[in-house]
């Protein structure tokens, strides 16, 4: 299946009503990308349902980014994640994930969901959710041992969680539960970091500490994809930015951001504007205070 | 002493008690699944419709819980496919399949001739009345759900808990999750003759929700509610005899007593939530 594109006309999905040329240029330059990026998306549509959540998405994440994926409500970040990790099957398009369809190198990949989609109240205290980063590579039938007690501790302790090892989880602050879930990821000594909304809604310190650990996976050649509504966080602490609004509306270096300090304080963090002078107007602080209901549905809920 | 060694004297108490004991052991495992996921409806359901195949067992005269386990498992995977698949909500699909199968079971049921005693205990349960052989069948499918549950314990948990999480990081969430319904099916199976179709969820539920009040880590729960099961069907088997009425209302009643101590007196129960409100209400999360 490791075709490129240009050779396979069988995989080039032309919509209706569109130039069947228009994606060309993309594909040369994906295929080209192809050959050495851990996740890769070729002319990717997807939704739920009828509803289209994204369109004619292609890009390639080199190993070693750590790359944020910003825009509005509904813009489909969450929905790019889910494809990424295998969730969710698109309609049209190719995807490969370290080198292979999604799934097939799962043991590779942590993907961490937004906190609203955990049940906090479930009976595991701190260190049996880190814990769970390892049952992956244990399989069935074995029990933790010593190298995974090793690995659950020292991913505790770089998320500075050590001595809530045996709360359970429901009595964790907001950031609290973010170390949680990061120490989780960190404990499956993964390829590939896929973290949803990972710095949403926690104490500056937390971010400060969770950002620093993501960096430092990055500079050990691991691949970090995370999605934020914080776009100064955006800006400043990670190295490239991939905006999307339904499709790819912008994705470059972070530091071609302009001036996202000033933009940040003008706008109260609610602006970004990329290379090449597009503006994003990231309408998502009421996000967190939307009603429990609604977290399921909104990608692609025509909020644009 | 000789009030509790001396129904040991009898075959049919020995054999109610060993049942009992097994049912109380597997439910609890099983139903603290049951009881994290939320799905008590889908047991309660999946209980009625083991009903058709016992009355097609009894027709076919082959042992009630081969019939019940087809009928039960079938369901539960048509439960799963048809909430996946169908685009209904799932309390819907399960709605329409229970009264669908129960109906079933009835529509056979009275094609019997005369009134069949046998068929009617499976409605309210009578583990006096198990046979050897049968008992022998359910010793065998109740110790085979919790080898499973035994080896895939890591895996459910992880399911249950985060289950894209999981999936993500390569657990076959679907495939579990059908194993899991086929699971609470056999459970179910086991428990039929000695607690009946109605009362069956009480046994799933009950002894999992009574050690959520006493703990809050995974594996003490299990543990505690497997106590709970175990207790309470010794006990209320023990009182059925004494006081000559029915077993498995007897046991169900005495599980919600305990239940209701828990959840009165337990450290996760109503009074010691209500004191750590008092005293810090700040300390909630949100």
């Amino acid at each position: 299946m490791i075709t490129p594109l240009a050779s396979d006309p069988s995989d080039h999905h032309v919509h209706p009503g569109e130039d069947p040329h228009a994606h060309d240029e993309h594909e040369l330059t994906a295929a080209h990308a192809h050959a050495h990026a851990d996740v890769w998306l070729s002319d990717v549509s997807a939704g739920y349902g009828e509803r289209v959540a994204l369109e004619h998405v292609t890009i390639a994440v080199e190993p070693g980014s750590l790359l944020a994926v910003v825009g509005p409500n509904g813009a489909g970040k969450s929905t790019l994640l889910k494809l990424m990790a295998g969730l969710l099957r698109p309609w049209t398009g190719r995807i490969e994930i370290l080198g292979a369809p999604p799934g097939r190198e799962a043991r590779r990949v942590a993907y961490v969901p937004q906190a609203e989609l955990v049940d906090w109240a479930f009976p595991v205290t701190v260190e049996d959710v880190v814990t769970m980063g390892r049952f992956p590579r244990l399989g069935p039938l074995r029990r933790p041992g010593r190298d995974d007690r090793r690995a659950v501790a020292s991913a505790l302790a770089q998320v500075d969680m050590a001595r809530h090892s045996q709360t359970q989880i429901g009595r964790l602050s907001g950031g609290q539960r973010r170390r949680v879930f990061l120490a989780r990821a960190l404990a499956a000594e993964p390829d590939l970091f896929l973290l949803d909304e990972p710095v949403t809604g926690i104490d500056a310190t937390t971010q400060e500490l969770l950002m620093d650990l993501l960096e430092a996976q990055a500079a050990r050649g691991k691949t970090v994809v995370a999605t934020t509504h914080d776009l100064a966080c955006a800006a400043q602490r990670f190295q490239r930015v991939l905006a999307v609004n339904r499709t790819v509306v912008a994705h470059g270096p972070s530091n071609l951001v302009l001036d996202a300090d000033v933009l940040a304080r003008a706008y109260g963090g609610h602006l970004l504007v990329l290379e090449g002078g597009t503006v994003i107007l990231d309408d998502a602080h009421h996000h967190d205070d939307a009603a429990p209901g609604e977290r399921h549905f909104h990608e692609g809920d025509g909020s644009r | 002493m000789d009030v509790l060694l001396e129904p040991l004297g009898l075959g049919f108490f020995v054999r109610a008690l060993v049942a009992s004991t097994l049912v109380g052991v597997v439910c609890a495992v099983v139903g603290t699944y049951v009881v994290l996921r939320g799905v008590a409806f889908i047991g309660d359901a999946i209980a009625h419709a083991g009903f058709p195949g016992v009355v097609a067992a009894y027709l076919l005269n082959v042992p009630f819980y081969l019939g019940a386990a087809v009928a039960a498992v079938a369901t539960a995977l048509a439960i799963g496919f048809v909430s996946k698949r169908a685009g209904l909500r799932q309390d819907t699909a399960i709605g329409v399949l229970f009264a669908g199968t129960f109906a079933f079971g009835v529509f056979l049921f009275s094609t019997i001739q005369g009134y069949v005693a046998d068929l009617f205990s499976f409605l309210f349960g009578n583990v006096l009345a198990i046979g050897p052989g049968d008992l022998v069948g359910l010793v065998v499918l109740g110790l085979g759900v919790i080898g499973v549950v035994l080896v895939l314990w890591k895996e459910l948990l992880y399911a249950t808990f985060d289950p894209l999480g999981a999936a993500a990081s390569g657990i076959r969430v679907e495939r579990l999750e059908y194993l899991f319904l086929a699971l609470v099916a056999l459970t179910i199976v086991v428990s039929l003759q000695a607690v009946g179709i109605i009362l069956v969820v009480a046994m799933l539920v009950t002894p999992a929700a009574t050690a959520q009040m006493l703990t809050v880590r995974f594996v003490r729960l299990m543990v505690l509610a497997a106590v709970v099961g175990i207790t309470s069907a010794v006990l209320g088997l023990y009182l059925s005899y004494w006081l000559d009425v029915a077993s498995g209302a007897t046991i169900v009643l005495v599980q919600t007593g305990l239940f209701l101590v828990a959840l009165a007196f337990g450290p996760h129960g109503a009074i010691a939530r209500r004191r750590a409100n008092v005293r810090a209400p700040a300390e909630q999360p949100a």
